[in-house]
């Protein structure tokens, strides 16, 4: 076996070895000023991966701070493995989302089920029960080969860890544009369910307390992970594959069991998923958060691999790991619970009073750190930010309309873009309806998961359109948030909070800066206003290939409650004869829209406007009528604009169509994407009770059971009239056709 | 009456089964973990579906040598009733208590929908509560549920109506003669690939796998009075 002879500290400093592991030169230097010393190689690893972006969020912390993070019903803010959310009962709801974008841009399978992994990990380490997967990707256009590989593969490896682990997959969202082709994005978001007695810390607390490892092994995969998500993709990244980690359902789904096992012990003192930066971030982390120290023997990990070394063992990002500090005397417990589901589980350190992380390793110690040098310390950088040209360009423009003479065959263009398409062919691989709770499926504006043994649910949503975003990021932050809260509603839930993922270019690039910190700023005005605060998230900062960002994305996944199963509420109209209304005013707004994308082929101008209060007295009246029992049907009005959405509320119903009358301009009322709208559909003998709590609600129509979609200017011009089959089969068939189709 | 779920490590429709059996059937039900050695306190046995063993090797392959297998196999000899759904019917195959084996899906995907099966035969005690012919609604939730035998296989399973279920309009995973669920010559252990325990409720999007159960617990009590 060949031996690798590691640098010694003054060749790191002189050859600047800490530049490879993306450390800059200033960082070196706080590092030797922190130790009051050289670094060895092992320390210098640590201190590059646990002040890499991805864990210390150098360069966005002064952004996060921004974002509106209490509540009454927040039980844990960030800065967890993932938020909580007090819904009553003694129960509360736990999630998060996570960007495992450039994993996934290399190795599409892996990359995108270790992500999966991963965020399940944050949840079930809080002592939550795993009980909704959703997702949010971006791709390029499915034009090429490797933008349907990328696509294909990623879907697959979602599959391939959610449905083993069994955890139903119930929603998402997926848009294509151009800008993701080489920098796909893919979020994944886990939704879990806790009792509140048993919320767990990831803290290592009280001296002389026993630091456990439990669950795979260590191997030398994902070493330098983190540092890798932190910097852009180039043609050399190919050459990043080994960063990217080997993701092992079954493994989690045992560990997930072991692990709840665990969280019911009083012997259980605190307990951390090995994430990003593994062993180092989780023992670093819960030193500094309890004020202690950890001293670690690597001795004793348990590792895959022969003649690790130290260094090696602590950057492993090998998945399904967990750190666990149990009460000193009572380690056979827990070991017990683990090998009932064959983990190992072993004691590899103590915690200590003396807050370092220290390391020994074949009789000597090999690294020491002051925990909160690395948990805590890590340099903030408030970086310049600057308008973009093109902004003022953009927002000088008037609002026009994109030009179209035949209105149903736009819809049916519109219908089969694959942003708007039916994404079938996509959760027809997830399993769904696993743990038998999912009462909204995918495919409506927001999936419902039933909470067991009470009449509540929680509906659940991942939202963002990033076309606005780019075009205006303050608008378009409101917009994401807005749009989220309004699916949530359509279902018949109250917005709770929202957990986030900020997929943004590099932050080095003044513009990209100024498109981060003004995005924040419109998140935080609608978390405000639709009271519904931030309780976790992931920021993902250079997102580009060969100096091509992609559009500002910040994620936006919200959970809402439903008070009474019986309020549920979805987007397919449900009987002839109820009455069609909108609710919201249509404007001349397509800067951004799909119309405009599909017309011009690019996209500019301002993006559509949004006024928060109208918003917020519109979701509250909205879901106040849901709850009252007048709503048949919901969906808010989103990319394509109120004919899109109206033939959606068509293709569930069987037999059923829509018919309505609209006035105006033609190209404005059926495409534009004038924000916080509404499509309902209600019974005409709660039409007068529903008009009077949605009292800016117009009828423009009505439910039919003539399988057609009709919709007639007001001077009984025929705009759009076409069989509810021939519309559906155009939006069911677009994805699986490009799919198919010859590049 | 009194059900047996059996937990092998990485099943995950255990939960379904059990609270389907519990709390929609309103009958006796306990999880037993795969290693255990005594199954002579249940009256039937559940095989949930799920990832036993993480499908490694080959679907069921490893689960078939559990401790609880051999037990499984004791109570079917017994003529206790036993089904196994998806992953279960997958171990049972590879247990040799069924024939045939279950094939990646045609397209090689995974699929999640809910699909119309042909009851084809009543006279069973799974089934007795449909109508022959009847077409129900049930979720399927696979990747490996494309039904394979032989043709000698094939004929016998004709000949003795051991062929329950077939895929009505639809045949999602290339299954042969569009076999869906099939049961042993005795009549006591059915094997199936769509997941009844998930129709259960209305909540769920309908109730159509209710019956499967009902069916099994009025044999049950039946044989159970006139035996007493």
């Amino acid at each position: 076996m060949s031996v690798m002879l590691e640098p010694n500290p003054e060749q790191i400093k002189e050859q600047k070895i800490y530049t490879q592991m993306g450390m800059s030169d200033e960082e070196f230097e706080m590092a030797e000023k922190i130790l009051g010393r050289l670094p060895n190689y092992t320390e210098t690893g640590l201190f590059s991966v646990m002040w890499s972006e991805h864990c210390s969020y150098k360069n966005s912390k002064p952004v996060l701070r921004k974002f509106p993070t209490k509540g009454p019903q927040v039980l844990q803010g960030p800065g967890e493995g993932a938020g909580i959310v007090d819904i009553g009962d003694g129960q509360a709801v736990v999630f998060k989302m996570e960007s495992h974008n450039h994993p996934s841009a290399i190795e599409p399978y892996q990359g995108a089920a270790t992500g999966v992994g991963g965020i399940i990990r944050d949840v079930f380490s809080m002592g939550a029960r795993p009980i909704a997967m959703l997702n949010s990707l971006r791709f390029g256009e499915l034009k090429t080969p490797r933008v349907k590989y990328l696509f294909e593969e990623v879907v697959a490896g979602i599959a391939g860890y959610g449905n083993c682990i069994g955890i139903p997959t119930v929603g998402g969202e997926i848009q294509f544009d151009d800008c993701y082709e080489g920098n796909p994005l893919v979020n994944a978001m886990c939704v879990g369910l806790i009792n509140h007695e048993d919320i767990q810390k990831g803290i290592a607390a009280g001296e002389g307390n026993t630091v456990m490892y439990a669950g795979a092994k260590t191997g030398r995969d994902g070493i330098h992970g983190a540092t890798f998500a932190s910097e852009e993709l180039t043609e050399a990244s190919e050459e990043k594959r080994p960063a990217v980690q080997v993701g092992d359902p079954f493994m989690e789904k045992l560990l997930l069991e072991a692990c709840l096992e665990v969280v019911k012990s009083d012997a259980l003192v605190g307990i951390q998923d090995m994430g990003a930066a593994g062993l180092t971030s989780s023992s670093a982390e819960m030193a500094s958060k309890a004020g202690h120290g950890v001293e670690l023997n690597l001795d004793y990990i348990p590792q895959r691999e022969t003649g690790m070394t130290a260094y090696e063992m602590m950057l492993s990002e090998s998945q399904e790991r967990m750190l666990i500090v149990v009460k000193k005397g009572r380690e056979e417990e827990i070991v017990k619970i683990f090998d009932k589901y064959g983990l190992d589980c072993v004691a590899v350190g103590k915690v200590t009073n003396d807050k370092m992380l220290r390391l020994l390793h074949k009789g000597e110690v090999v690294a020491e750190v002051p925990a909160d040098a690395l948990a805590e310390e890590a340099p903030v950088y408030y970086k310049p930010s600057s308008v973009p040209a093109y902004f003022t360009e953009y927002q000088a423009m008037e609002n026009v309309e994109p030009v179209v003479t035949d209105y149903k065959e736009t819809l049916l263009n519109l219908l089969q873009q694959p942003t708007i398409a039916s994404k079938e062919w996509v959760y027809d691989q997830y399993d769904y309806q696993v743990r038998t709770s999912t009462v909204v499926t995918p495919g409506s504006d927001a999936a419902v998961v039933r909470v067991r043994g009470t009449n509540k649910g929680l509906a659940m949503t991942t939202d963002c359109n990033s076309r606005y975003i780019y075009l205006d990021p303050v608008v378009g932050g409101k917009i994401a948030v807005a749009e989220a809260a309004r699916n949530v509603v359509c279902s018949g839930a109250k917005p709770l909070a929202i957990t986030d993922c900020l997929n943004f270019g590099n932050p080095e690039n003044p513009e990209i800066f100024w498109q981060l910190e003004k995005s924040a700023d419109g998140i935080s005005e609608a978390c405000i206003a639709l009271d519904s605060p931030v309780i976790g998230g992931n920021v993902s900062l250079y997102n580009e290939r060969s100096g091509t960002a992609v559009y500002p994305t910040p994620t936006i996944g919200l959970v809402g409650l439903v008070e009474d199963l019986a309020h549920v509420t979805t987007q397919d109209v449900k009987q002839a004869g109820d009455i069609v209304y909108v609710i919201g005013e249509t404007k001349t707004e397509f800067g951004g829209s799909e119309l405009q994308k599909l017309v011009e082929k690019r996209i500019f101008g301002q993006a559509p406007s949004i006024d928060l209060e109208v918003e917020a007295t519109r979701q509250k009246s909205l879901l106040s009528a849901i709850k009252s029992g007048f709503v048949q049907s919901a969906h808010d009005i989103a990319e394509g604009g109120l004919a899109v959405a109206l033939a959606e509320k068509a293709f569930g119903a069987n037999g059923l169509g829509v018919e309505v009358t609209l006035n105006g301009s033609a190209i404005t009322a059926l495409f534009s994407e004038s924000q916080s709208r509404f499509l309902v559909s209600v019974k005409p003998e709660n039409a007068a009770k529903f008009e009077a709590i949605v009292n800016d609600a117009v009828k423009i129509g009505a439910v039919t059971d003539s399988n057609k979609v009709e919709i007639t200017n007001e001077d009984g011009t025929e705009w759009i009239s076409g069989s509810v089959d021939e519309f559906r089969s155009a939006w069911k068939g677009a994805i699986p056709c490009l799919l198919k189709s010859e590049a | 009456m009194k059900f047996a779920v059996i937990v092998f490590p990485g099943s995950n429709c255990d939960l379904d089964m059990y609270h389907a059996i519990k709390d929609e059937l309103g009958e006796e039900v306990e999880y037993v973990w795969h290693d255990e050695t005594d199954l002579s306190g249940f009256d039937g046995v559940l095989l949930p579906g799920g990832f036993s063993y993480g499908d490694y090797l080959r679907c069921g392959a490893i689960s078939r040598f559990s401790n609880v297998m051999s037990e499984v196999v004791k109570a079917a000899e017994a003529g206790k009733p036993v089904l196994g759904v998806c992953n279960g019917f997958q171990v049972l195959t590879e247990a040799g208590l069924l024939p045939g084996a279950l094939l990646r899906n045609k397209n090689l995907k995974f699929m999640c929908r809910t699909v119309g099966l042909k009851v084809e035969n009543n006279e069973t005690q799974f089934t007795s509560a449909y109508q022959k012919g009847e077409v129900i609604q049930i979720p399927i939730a696979h990747g490996e549920g494309n039904y394979f035998c032989d043709e000698e296989t094939l004929a016998r399973l004709k000949e003795n109506n051991q062929i329950v279920f077939t895929y009505a309009s639809e045949n999602p995973n290339g299954s042969i003669e569009d076999i869906a669920g099939i049961i042993n010559e005795k009549g006591n252990v059915l094997g199936m690939m769509p997941h009844p325990e998930r129709a259960a409720n209305d909540i769920m999007g309908g109730s159509d796998g209710l019956a499967l159960f009902k069916s099994i617990v009025k044999q049950w009590r039946e044989s159970h009075v006139s035996h007493a």
